[in-house]
Formats: C-alpha cells, structure tokens, sequence
C-alpha cells in the first residue's frame, strides 16, 4: 500500500498556561486523540466551528506545532525528528488566513521566488518555477505589479503560487477565504481545486464556508479536539441536525431540499448543490 | 430625526495625476429607527461611506445633515457626532487592549468624560444588552472565542449609547452558529432599542434575512436602495457587479426557467420552501 501523505495516530495537544512563577495554570487539550489518513491527491475539508481545533491540527501537519502525545507522519516522515523539519516544510505548504500577512516581496514575482530560493533551487529554475506557479493559480499578468495593489482574492492566489513554487505534495489551506469578498473566494476555491485536480496536488482544506466544500473527496469535522465526523461531503451533509450540533451550517440548496422533503416532497438526500435540486424538482 | 447625505462626492489623491472618485454623487436618507444593509463588492465605496457618516472622512463635495444639522457647518461638534452614531469596524476584536473585560467596555464611556461610576453603568449596560455572561466580565478578553471578543467590541460601541450603529461585516471569520447569534443580538439590539441600524455585508443571505432596506454600491454610486425582494429581483445586473443573490432566488428563477409556474420573489429558505411546494401542489406532482 501506497505511503499516506498525512497520517496521524493518536495525535494530542496541549497548551499549557502558566502563571508568572512558572506554575501550570491550566492546561487545555486542544487535539484530543485525532487519527487521520490522507492519500495522495485527495482533496479533503475540515469543517468546525471557532476553537475546535482545526487551526492546531493544521499546524501541526508541518511541524509548526509537534504532537504533545501521539504522532503525525507526513510523507512517512514523523514530525517529532528534527532532521526531518526542511523535508517536512516543502513536502506541506501552508496558506494562511490574512494574505497581508503572508506577503513579503515588493514584486509578485519576487515574492513568488522567495521559497524556492530559500531552499537553494538554482536562479535559472527559480525562473522556471514563477512562470509555472504564476500559471497555475492566473496571475502571470500581475507578475511585475506590486501586490499591495492587488484585492484580497489575487493576493491570496499570489500566496498559493508562492507555496506552489516550493513544489510541495500538499497544500494546508488555513481558512483562505475567511477575509475575501464573494468573487475573492471563487478565485481561490477555483485554483485550489485546480492544483488538485491538474497538477495532482493534495489539498487539506480548512473553511467556514459550506459551500466551498461540496467538491470535497471527503469532509472532516471537529468538535472540542476530536473528529466526530467523515465521509463524502453528500454523507456529511444529509446530517442537517448533527452538523448544526457542532455549530455548523448546511449549503443554502441542501437547507432547502430538506425542508421541502419535510413537506413530503420526494427528493433524496445529501443534495448538495442547486444544480442537483432544480433536476430533481423538475424530474417530478 | 434622521440622516440625510445629499450629492455626497469623496475623492482620493485629488491633488495627484490619478484621483480616484470613490463615493460619486451619493444621495439618500435614513429614517430613525431603520435597518439597512449595504452591500458592495470590495472597492465598491462602503467603507468609505459610513467612514463619512461619522465624520472620520470629510467629504471632496456634498452634504451630510444629521437630524437636520449639517455636520459640516464650522459651529457643529463633530465630537458629539462620533458618539452618537457608533461605528465597529471590521474585525473589531483587534481593537481589545484593557487587561479585563469590563474595563475595555469602559474606554468609551470615559472617553466621553462621564465618571468612573456612569461609566461603569454604562459598560454594565452595553454588556448585558450583548448578553455577555456576567462571571466573564473581569476575564481578560484576550481569552476569549472569537464570538465572544467581538460581542465585547460591540458592547464597547454600545456603552457610548449612540443612536445609529454601523457595522462594517460584524460576522466576518466566525462560524456558523457565532454568526447566526452575532446577527440575532444586532436584530434584537434594534427591535428592543429602536437603534438605526447600518449592517455592511457580503452575505446576500444574511442581508435577505434580517434588513428592511439594502442599499447597493457599485463604483462610487447607489445603484439600488429598496426592500431586499426588489433588490434582489436585478439578480443579473448584481452579478455584473460582482455581486449576486442569494442561492434560493436563483434556484426559484431556474426552477422557472424550466416551465415551472412559480414566483421567484422569495428571498429565504422558509419562504421558498413554501413558494416550492405551493407550486407542486398546484401542478399535481405532489399531494
């Protein structure tokens, strides 16, 4: 069987509090035994309300945070084995919330290059390797422009294509859209599915928004540190009731079906786009 | 009482080779006691409008009279202004800085130059009207969810007592369900206080559910200022703007399309489910 590019077994996190004396105050499990298998070229959500610990389990898939129980392989490599950190770090990139935070060169294109240069690629390649990424993600145009002239959406895109550079097996996206505008999020729910799609990278996506994870190979959802659902994003959300337990939402559409299948229309469930339910209704 | 913008102009780098004209001829008022949405894609000048609506921003061009006052006039206090039309900024948790709660709801009211003891009245107040649990008010607020810290910026604004509150994007980062309770306190806050209240949004949905009146910005200009349902009927035109409508007006105008006899006025859920299955009981497809 084919290595998982993420796996974790067991995985437990604690923050630790501790008052001026360096007595522990408290301690806050915030993974609490998480077991995940990922493979490559999935494309997988993580849905969960806010402090559920979506954004620790994240960092830990490139060792920004190690495990205080438990252990995460990516690429088969454990995140504890600090020889490993650089080899862990290229094979998972990660996308941040804030694009204004994430963005350091002056040029697009030099902020693109900035990975692939750190890691010691040579000048001609890290050319190379602008050109692709600024493809993938459609913003060769604004190679030579300043991102601080950019909208939310293309900065983010810029900030895909800087991880894109670095050649990475997966993507970690930390709720990329949570800042955009309507039309900013399409932008970069589109690049993300496309680098999964053509360039066969795997996408860990993490969002608020259900309807960015409908064309999920498969949907996680935490509550308090642990996975308390998974399946297909067609599973997930035809448990309208359990979703909203853990403070979630449903997509607009998959609301919709459900009331009108309480009013004894007979449509079948986990409807997830509106596309699917004008068929239905029109097919009666 | 009201407020009443009259050709209200704003333009960026005037003096520059390129000026940017971000409101161009903005006209409209507000009634005491409305609730209004505005929406806009990014750039499209809502920021820039309510920043003028507190008098942060002085306009290129135009007037603003506030219950019938011109803001602008060199005799008027634009002090007074600030305090009486709240204004919490986008991701307003950002803003927390005392070391407890109650304290940083305090700021403002001591601000204004009441007492320690009015103010603390005050923030007592502003705290309970958020329904912000009392064995949390001396925690610090950096300890805090993210629902709960922006509930505390909110009181923050509350405790000034204005009497227009604009929220620029309140919901913004926060699931579903703190969003929801985010959305129910603002609408309670205007029902129970009859506050006039302005909700910046991106969310056509959430628009749809809880304003009275959406008005539209696209490049600098009001392009529409009605009920959300007439708004909500240029559904092409608000995605030329980058805009759209929510997901059920679009299912409704499908569903149409496809030669089912129905009205596609309906704006939510409930009422398009209702719409929906009305129009299959008349068809006879279901009973």
């Amino acid at each position: 069987m084919d290595t998982k590019i993420v796996k974790s077994e067991g995985l437990v996190c604690e923050y630790i509090t501790r008052d001026e004396e360096g007595n522990v105050e408290s301690i806050k499990k915030a993974l609490d035994g998480v077991d995940v298998d990922i493979n490559p070229g999935e494309f997988v959500a993580i849905l969960g309300h806010n402090g559920s610990g979506k954004s620790t389990f994240a960092k830990h898939l490139n060792a920004i945070l190690t495990p205080s129980e438990g252990t995460v392989w990516i690429d088969g490599k454990d995140t504890k084995d600090p020889s490993y950190l650089w080899d862990i770090r290229q094979t998972a990139g990660m996308v941040f919330q804030n694009p204004d935070n994430q963005i350091i060169g002056s040029v697009v294109e030099e902020d693109v290059g900035f990975g692939p240069e750190n890691m010691g690629v040579p000048t001609e390649e890290i050319w190379e390797r602008v050109d692709e990424s600024l493809t993938a993600v459609k913003m060769q145009k604004f190679r030579t422009h300043s991102p601080n002239k950019l909208s939310g959406g293309q900065k983010q895109r810029v900030a895909i294509a800087g991880v894109v550079a670095m050649h990475p097996q997966c993507i970690v996206l930390d709720e990329p859209t949570a800042m955009l505008d309507p039309n900013g999020r399409k932008d970069v729910i589109r690049t993300a599915r496309a680098l999964n799609q053509v360039e066969k990278i795997t996408i860990i996506l993490i969002t608020h928004y259900m309807e960015e994870v409908i064309y999920a190979d498969k949907v996680i959802v935490m509550d308090k540190g642990k996975i308390v659902m998974q399946g297909t994003p067609k599973e997930i959300f035809s448990r309208v009731e359990e979703l909203k337990e853990h403070r979630l939402d449903v997509p607009q559409a998959t609301l919709l079906a459900e009331e009108l299948r309480k009013e004894g229309v007979p449509l079948s469930r986990g409807i997830l786009t509106k596309e699917e339910l004008v068929k239905e209704l029109c097919q009666l | 009482m009201s407020i009443i913008v009259n050709h209200l102009c704003h333009v960026y780098g005037a003096d520059t080779s390129q000026p940017v004209k971000a409101l161009d001829d903005v006209s409209f008022e507000i009634k005491d006691g409305q609730f209004i949405g505005l929406i806009g894609h990014t750039g499209s000048g809502k920021s820039t409008l309510i920043q003028h609506l507190n008098g942060l921003m002085k306009a290129t061009s135009g007037e603003i009279y506030y219950n019938g006052k011109d803001i602008y006039d060199k005799d008027y206090k634009l002090k007074d202004l600030r305090s009486k039309v709240g204004l919490v900024f986008q991701y307003p948790e950002h803003q927390l800085f005392e070391v407890t709660v109650f304290k940083d709801v305090c700021f403002g009211p001591l601000n204004q130059g009441y007492s320690q003891k009015d103010a603390e009245l005050r923030a007592f107040h502003a705290l309970r009207m958020v329904g912000f649990p009392e064995e949390m008010y001396y925690r610090s607020p950096f300890d805090l969810s993210g629902g709960q810290k922006r509930r505390v910026a909110i009181a923050g604004v509350l405790a000034m007592r204005p009497e227009v509150m604009i929220l620029d994007e309140p919901t913004a980062g926060l699931d579903p369900k703190g969003r929801d309770e985010i959305l129910d306190q603002i609408a309670r806050l205007h029902k129970e206080y009859n506050m006039t209240t302005i909700l910046v949004s991106h969310s056509m949905e959430d628009v749809a559910k809880y304003v009275e009146r959406l008005i539209v910005m696209n490049g600098g200009k009001v392009m529409f200022d009605d009920v959300p349902r007439e708004v909500f009927k240029h559904y092409t035109e608000l995605e030329e703007m980058g805009l759209a409508a929510p997901e059920v007006t679009y299912i409704l105008n499908d569903l149409k399309k496809s030669g089912i006899d129905i009205d596609t006025t309906a704006i939510t859920v409930d009422e398009a489910a209702k719409e929906i299955t009305r129009a299959l009981r008349a068809a006879n497809k279901i009973r």
